[in-house]
């Protein structure tokens, strides 16, 4: 099927991207990058208490090659930047990061020597969660958050490759 | 039988009377300031019985900018067979800011000195291995000095934006 603009191809490109949309937010796999206190929080969600399979985001992949979400859940120093990068880097398309609590999200309260004030500094962001750490409530409000923007998300990266 | 607190404190005073500045107490913990030259020996001397010193708590530094010796080690001591604990307060200079290592009599002495390196820059000497312990390699400065700007970054990948 040749791949048009959305609104332009019609019915069938747009049904089918938003068949896509449906099928990737509800098979989230994501990849936990935990480093501090926040991951405590981030168990509680993922566990039976919150329960996060219930939005479709129960696989919980220790290799980013295959996880389509890394969770960034807690502070990032300089020293640890690159370990992070290289993670972002290895997860394949389509990819979504979420900042999880306030230090991945601005340095929080450590504004020193040692942290990266916010981890948008070193790799594209998209939801941001506040909290110190963040409620179980709050990050499934974030994560149903992110869901709606994959839905309405287009696919255009799956042919930006092959005009490269 | 257990030696007493005042009785190590004494032998201390008859045993290095030129070495020793200054005993005071605070919150039940002495503290004894002594001449830097002198540390290995005073260590060495706590180590042995009837005092028995065995295990150094802790090690680190402190950054007093400005005054005239600017940066004061501390060592905290401890005795099991005795219960008692003491603290060791040294002063060194800016431009002469090296002491020696306690690397020979304590094994846990390498780590803590190379912490307070990298924090401070203070060099100590006889350390078999004096890297930093914290932050990276190519990390220019010690990051615990008062004069080290508070938000300077050195990071290791160029950051957006």
């Amino acid at each position: 099927m040749k791949h048009k603009k959305d609104g332009k191809g019609g019915f069938i490109t747009t049904t089918f991207n938003s068949m896509l949309g449906w099928g990737r937010k509800f098979s989230l796999f994501q990849y936990p990058f935990i480093t501090a206190c926040c991951g405590m929080e981030y168990m509680s969600v993922a566990c039976a208490h919150y329960d996060l399979d219930r939005f479709g985001m129960g696989w919980t992949r220790f290799t980013p090659r295959q996880a389509d979400m890394l969770l960034v859940v807690g502070t990032i120093t300089h020293k640890e930047a690159p370990v992070l990068k290289t993670v972002y880097d290895q997860m394949t398309e389509p990819k979504w990061v979420v900042a999880f609590g306030a230090c991945a999200v601005s340095g929080g309260i450590y504004d020193n020597y040692a942290v990266v004030q916010g981890i948008d500094r070193i790799i594209p962001v998209d939801v941001y969660i506040p909290g110190c750490p963040p409620r179980p409530e709050t990050i499934i409000n974030a994560l149903i958050k992110l869901q709606e923007k994959i839905q309405k998300e287009g696919h255009e990266w799956r042919f930006q490759k092959r005009k490269s | 039988m257990a030696i007493s607190k005042e009785k190590v404190l004494e032998d201390l005073k008859q045993k290095f009377s030129d070495n020793i500045l200054e005993i005071t107490a605070q919150f039940g913990d002495d503290i004894i300031c002594i001449k830097k030259e002198a540390l290995l020996d005073i260590v060495n001397f706590l180590r042995e019985e009837p005092y028995a010193f065995t295990m150094l708590l802790d090690l680190t530094c402190v950054d007093y900018m400005g005054e005239e010796e600017r940066f004061e080690m501390v060592y905290h001591l401890f005795s099991l067979s005795n219960k008692l604990r003491l603290r060791f307060k040294t002063r060194l200079s800016e431009d002469d800011c090296k002491i020696d290592s306690l690397t020979p009599i304590f094994k846990n002495a390498n780590w803590l000195e190379r912490e307070a390196y990298d924090m401070f820059g203070v060099h100590f000497e006889g350390h078999p291995y004096l890297r930093r312990l914290f932050m990276y390699d190519g990390f220019e400065g010690h990051p615990l000095r008062k004069d080290y700007p508070l938000h300077k970054h050195q990071p290791k990948i160029p950051l957006r934006k």
